[in-house]
């Protein structure tokens, strides 16, 4: 039996909202135990004995929107590069987009990207229509049978609502989980920034806040309907949120997420055509930004996510229009997130939720991951929240660097981080 | 002529937005003596004696290209032109590869024209020389917004005061936010007058009066500045036709009639005689100052290129021998 003792830890447990100093027991890559009077008798016999130093001992992070380049673009990140980028941000399960090269639209590819070589566990989601066309729907039962967690097109919104409302039909049957990239797609055809006095000042096509909304109430209606459960990806805007709260006010089952970037960057950070700032949803206006963080403390935006996509700087060191949409956020996840907790505004416990035990839920995760339950998955982290750090893209492990964040500065280190029991990273 | 020191703070021109109303001033007043050693029998300078400049243009333009030409020629650069049909950017190579591989050629000055907002200034992070930006997308054009601010001034005597009418197709016009921001700085008041869907969203948060009416946006304007439409906008997707433009927003000698009396006429080109300007207007030599703008082009260009070779150093990067 392997076992690993951690001794003088801060246990935060934002499931239970525990928060407090003790120790915690790992045996066989669960956690068996924890409290602030464990080892206080005598420490375990045959146990490797990792003395926290009065670090934060959390459950590892679970980002719900991850994309690498695997399958098909391996130049702008591999699996398993993201998973040394995700563990060394603490990051212990990614779910990745279907939309990599061919998409992920079949059972054989959900196979492979589920048992691909990994720092950290990788859930698949699988294509909502086939090859993400958003005309034919895929073969959801089958690539839930091989390791699908939840069905999406990535980052399309399927524009025929019909399609939309027979791909919701059929999931709600199995009860799979449908995540929305929220983007009316003719309304932001052209567009590559948010629409406003910004986006005008710099002659650049801008991308409407109602694009989201429209997508939103749209398929809010149709998981009305329908009786889907529905995510949305990422929102970025009030309208969509306020939308959402209506329709939870209806009795719709309807959980969301919002990324790093929405939390701390607005358009007028797009500066001077910074590329590495091009976003999809776009930056939008501060009062966007607000509501977007008052809706991850107020809890009714579900889940922080990193929405991570690592672009070559081939697809970045273009004009803004040609450039790429995305940014690597796996390793930035962490400090964040935190942000709230920093501000005053949560307890570390609460700060931490959005990214571990609320996604958790959403994806109905059955082993205790997200949690520090006893019998729970040991996927932990260990991290200073307090250490101030300036963020620079020469020091990510992601193999691409197009942080939205490079120069910029948070708080909170990653220490360490144990998938499954076993140690993925160490500084 | 052109006296000592410098008048300009950065190596490169990219937008009128980076120019103080100062640094506005001196280079009309530059411009000013460019246009009298045009009119002068000898128009040659050794200004730029010894310097390279290089026209590279993304977007074929007749205009820009030979008025640049011909400021450089007059000032004694040597000049090449170099456009997108003739260089590697079609054969997949990226804008900054192109920038970096002609910054290896150590030009002086590179004058750049390109379909993309923002790509100019990119291109100008990647190299040593003075970058000019000829247009860049629907961001700027601040050339033409110098040589438009020259002609009014040199007509009407000032520009603070005046009430400016910019008529078309602002959305897609780089013409119109130079000149939106430069007529603001100096101090006209500028109105805007366009169907809304070829106006961009929050437009008035940058300053102007929004019109969609040619009878009210006119009305008691000293200058009625007319914007080029592109064919490719008028095939349903932003106006319903050409006809219909013509009709509501077409410029004609009644709709002049409600300016103020004498008010100028003034179009950047190429123009579409028929479909925003009707040719009676353009060709009145009492009121279209369409001509005068092509003239001042050369002089503006011939003064930002001197303006901004005073910044550059001149000390050899010196072969050891």
């Amino acid at each position: 039996m392997s076992r690993i003792a951690f001794t003088n830890a801060r246990l935060v447990d934002p499931e239970t909202g525990l928060d407090q100093p003790g120790a915690l027991l790992v045996e066989d890559g669960r956690i068996a135990d924890h409290g602030p009077r464990l080892f206080n008798d005598a420490a375990p016999a045959h146990a490797e004995i990792v003395d926290c130093g009065g670090r934060v001992l959390a459950p590892g992070l679970i980002d719900l929107k991850v994309s690498t380049g695997e399958p098909g673009d391996e130049h702008r990140e591999t699996i398993a590069s993201a998973g040394r980028a995700a563990a060394s941000g603490g990051v212990t399960t990614i779910c990745v987009q279907p939309d990599t090269d061919p998409p992920l639209d079949d059972p054989a590819l959900i196979e492979f990207v589920a048992r691909a070589p990994c720092a950290v566990r990788v859930l698949p989601m699988g294509a909502l229509t086939q090859g993400l066309r958003g005309e034919a729907m895929s073969e959801m039962g089958l690539m839930a049978a091989s390791g699908a967690v939840a069905f999406s097109d990535g980052d399309k919104s399927i524009a025929n609502t019909r399609v939309m409302r027979r791909a919701l039909s059929y999931a709600a049957t199995f009860d799979f989980l449908v995540a929305v990239h929220a983007e009316d797609p003719f309304l932001a055809e052209g567009g590559a920034m948010n629409e406003g006095e910004t986006a005008t000042r710099l002659g650049i096509p801008g991308i409407p806040a109602a694009a989201e909304a429209i997508i939103v109430e749209r398929d809010l209606r149709l998981a009305e309907i329908t009786g889907a459960r529905l995510h949305f990806a990422q929102i970025s805007t009030a309208a969509a949120l306020a939308a959402i709260e209506a329709a939870r006010a209806r009795g719709v089952a309807v959980t969301c997420a919002v990324s790093t970037a929405h939390m701390a960057l607005n358009e007028l950070d797009v500066g001077t055509y910074l590329t590495f700032r091009k976003l999809t949803p776009p930056l939008r206006s501060e009062s966007d930004r607000l509501a977007m963080i008052d809706g991850v403390v107020s809890g009714a935006i579900d889940a922080v996510v990193s929405s991570h996509d690592p672009q070559a700087p081939d697809t970045k060191r273009l004009p803004f229009a040609q450039a790429a949409f995305g940014g690597a956020g796996l390793e930035t996840l962490l400090p964040v997130a935190l942000l709230p907790f920093h501000n005053g505004d949560a307890s570390l416990a609460a700060a931490l939720k959005p990214v571990t035990s609320a996604p958790a839920r959403i994806l109905r995760l059955a082993d205790g991951s997200g949690t520090l339950a006893k019998g729970a998955r040991a996927d932990l982290v260990l991290f200073d929240p307090g250490i101030p750090r300036t963020i620079r893209r020469e020091d990510l492990l992601s193999r691409a660097k197009n942080t939205p964040f490079d120069g910029l500065n948070f708080q909170g280190a990653v220490w360490r981080t144990y998938a499954a029991g076993l140690l993925a990273h160490k500084i | 002529m052109p006296t000592a020191g410098t008048l300009l703070p950065s190596r490169h021109l990219l937008a009128i937005e980076d120019l103080s109303p100062v640094e506005i001033t001196a280079l009309l007043d530059l411009g000013e003596q460019y246009v009298a050693l045009n009119r002068e029998v000898s128009k040659k300078r050794d200004t730029l004696r010894g310097r390279t400049l290089i026209n590279l243009f993304f977007e074929s333009s007749t205009r820009t290209q030979s008025s640049f030409e011909l400021a450089g020629k007059r000032l004694g650069a040597d000049v090449m032109n170099m456009s997108v049909g003739t260089s590697s950017v079609k054969k997949g190579e990226t804008l900054i590869d192109t920038a970096m591989t002609l910054n290896a050629m150590h030009p002086d000055l590179l004058v750049v024209r390109h379909q993309d907002s923002g790509a100019v200034s990119l291109l100008a992070r990647k190299v040593d020389c003075s970058v000019i930006n000829a247009g860049d997308g629907s961001h700027e054009h601040p050339t033409q917004g110098l040589l438009d601010a020259l002609t009014i001034r040199r007509r009407l005597g000032r520009i603070q005061g005046l009430t400016v009418a910019i008529c078309g197709d602002i959305l897609h016009s780089r013409v119109a936010r130079s000149n939106i921001n430069l007529l603001q700085k100096m101090g006209a008041r500028v109105r805007l007058v366009a169907p809304k869907t070829l106006l961009p969203n929050s437009i008035a948060r940058l300053g102007p009066d929004i019109f969609h009416r040619m009878e009210e946006g006119l009305d008691g304007a000293d200058v009625v500045m007319m914007l080029r439409l592109q064919q490719e906008r008028m095939d349903g997707s932003f106006l319903p036709s050409t006809r219909e433009f013509y009709r509501f927003y077409g410029l004609d000698a009644d709709r002049l009639a409600l300016a103020k009396p004498g008010a100028f006429v003034m179009h950047p080109g190429p123009m579409n005689r028929g479909v925003e300007i009707d040719s009676a207007v353009a060709d009145d030599v009492q009121r279209s100052l369409i001509q005068e703008q092509v003239e001042m082009g050369v002089a503006i260009r011939m003064a930002v290129l001197d303006a901004l070779s005073r910044n550059i150093k001149n000390v050899s990067k010196g072969l050891m021998v």
